[in-house]
């Protein structure tokens, strides 16, 4: 494991007996001895905090708002100028052809624009954000900080006990905070499908923080393990897997990501990297598209997973993205794209799993509802 | 008890030999959540893939650790997967079977050699 990088809670990590493994060029906890399972339903009943400081943090600024906006607006095909301040959104950079090149969150923070990317991308957007944007734009990766959040029913009791502003706090909201005697700012966000905060704080006062957090006897760490099966239950996508260069927005069902004021007829509509092509793929529609798929017995259906429209022979109309068990759920979970034809809600078809077919069938997304607070 | 490099354990029953997997190896697995059991009356030889055993993290093989004939499956772990974490060398055995060449047993590692090996 050498050339690997470490975040500001890897001994903290260690000290949990965390089990490290490499991920990202980062050596992060898959899985705590609480185990996957018993991590995911934590997160899902108490609260669980995930250490997601391997992502990049970005500080965008250029004299005011408006131009800092515009600017990044060149770069994704959401509506940045319009976000209110202190008010958080999810987006992606796309590329010539309309593809995904990563997806990532954004923050207004005054007239300054707070980026989270994703770890495996990030020193690529960072260089795509300096080449396209500097000098009028100064992009500042914020190396000396960890990104820590906290999710679950219990999450706002836990970090409201150290702040309680952050009660007041709803869904996207972002705000400066004072948790105990360390200066953050947060927002009220995550990948799980539960209520809870992402908090950006100093790298040197990461681990103090978190213990302080952890203190509580109902919040426990939780690895990469259950983040990914929570986050699937959630029908959230993992860049890489789920949507990648290859995939446009409409067949990636990412369309509720577009504003109106980008789209047709818009105010600002296109005016981003690969815009022809994915207002092409709104107008003409897109042969692919990706759904939830729900496997209809106990066998999981991971990744690679080839879909079919038969039991015997037929054709193969799809691919699992990502699939594996699902605590919540109680059984498989995945999703991946179908043929459009076969991407409505309900339609039979089969996985093939160790040369088997397996009944699936497509299902709503997510898999567990939501538990943000609005 | 023996024990192989695969991490199953063999515990003999009469002319039968129960199989399973250790300790060690259900901790590395993690949570198990799907276990497929070979059909009652399959006539197996030494590693041929006799289960299919799925973690939270990932599928994996369990092969067969003798030459035999699949004579009873313990049909309860299809439906409680989970009895594979909380008691991998008593009651989540996999599959009982019959050996061809008895003799194979003596191959396998004692307690104290599968110790050693996964130390």
């Amino acid at each position: 494991m050498t050339d690997l990088k470490r975040t500001p809670l890897y001994d903290l990590h260690v000290e949990l007996r965390a089990k490290m493994v490499p991920f990202a060029g980062y050596e992060m906890p898959v899985q705590y001895p609480l185990g996957v399972m018993k991590e995911h339903q934590q997160t899902r009943e108490a609260a669980g905090i995930f250490d997601v400081s391997h992502m990049g943090q970005v500080i965008l600024s250029a004299g005011s708002w408006e131009s800092v906006a515009l600017a990044f607006e060149t770069l994704v095909p959401m509506d940045v100028l319009g976000l209110e301040d202190r008010r958080q959104r999810y987006g992606f950079f796309t590329n010539e052809a309309g593809g995904i090149d990563d997806d990532l969150m954004f923050a207004r923070r005054g007239d300054d624009l707070f980026v989270v990317v994703n770890a495996a991308c990030k020193d690529a957007d960072i260089a795509r954000m300096k080449s396209a944007l500097e000098p009028q734009v100064t992009v500042t990766e914020l190396t000396d900080r960890a990104l820590i959040a906290v999710q679950g029913p219990k999450a706002e009791a836990a970090v409201a006990a150290l702040d309680p502003a952050t009660g007041a706090m709803r869904f996207m909201d972002v705000r400066d905070l004072q948790l105990g005697d360390v200066a953050v700012w947060a927002s009220r966000s995550g990948y799980t499908g539960e209520d809870g905060y992402e908090i950006s704080v100093p790298a040197a006062q990461a681990a103090a923080m978190t213990q302080a957090l952890l203190a509580h006897d109902w919040v426990e760490m939780i690895g990469l393990g259950a983040r990914d099966s929570l986050r699937l239950e959630a029908g959230l996508c993992l860049y890489g897997h789920d949507i990648d260069a290859e995939t446009n927005p409409v067949e990636a069902s990412l369309l509720w990501a577009i504003q109106k004021v980008r789209r047709k007829d818009g105010d600002r509509a296109g005016g981003y990297v690969g815009a022809g092509a994915v207002l092409d793929a709104f107008a003409s529609g897109v042969s692919r598209k990706r759904v939830g798929l729900l496997p209809e017995g106990r066998a999981p259906m991971r990744e690679g997973v080839a879909v079919f429209d038969a039991a015997e022979g037929g054709q193969q109309v799809g691919t699992v993205t990502s699939g594996g068990f699902g605590p919540t759920v109680g059984g498989p979970v995945a999703m991946g794209y179908v043929g459009t034809e076969h991407a409505a809600v309900g339609t039979a078809l089969w996985g093939e799993v160790r040369g088997k077919r397996m009944p699936l069938h497509v299902a709503k997304l997510p898999f567990v509802a939501a538990n943000f607070k609005r | 008890m023996k024990f192989t490099e695969e991490h199953e354990w063999l515990r003999v029953e009469g002319d039968e030999v129960v199989v399973g997997i250790t300790i060690h190896a259900a901790e590395q697995l993690g949570d198990v959540v799907f276990v497929e059991l070979p059909d009652e009356g399959t006539v197996v030889s030494k590693d041929d893939e006799v289960v299919v055993i799925e973690s939270v993290k990932a599928a994996s093989d369990i092969l067969a650790p003798v030459d035999g004939e699949i004579t009873e499956v313990n049909t309860p772990l299809t439906d409680n997967p989970s009895m594979v974490n909380d008691d991998p060398q008593g009651e989540a055995w996999f599959f009982k079977m019959k050996l061809s060449d008895p003799s194979q047993m003596d191959d396998l590692m004692d307690e104290a050699a599968y110790q050693k090996f996964i130390a």
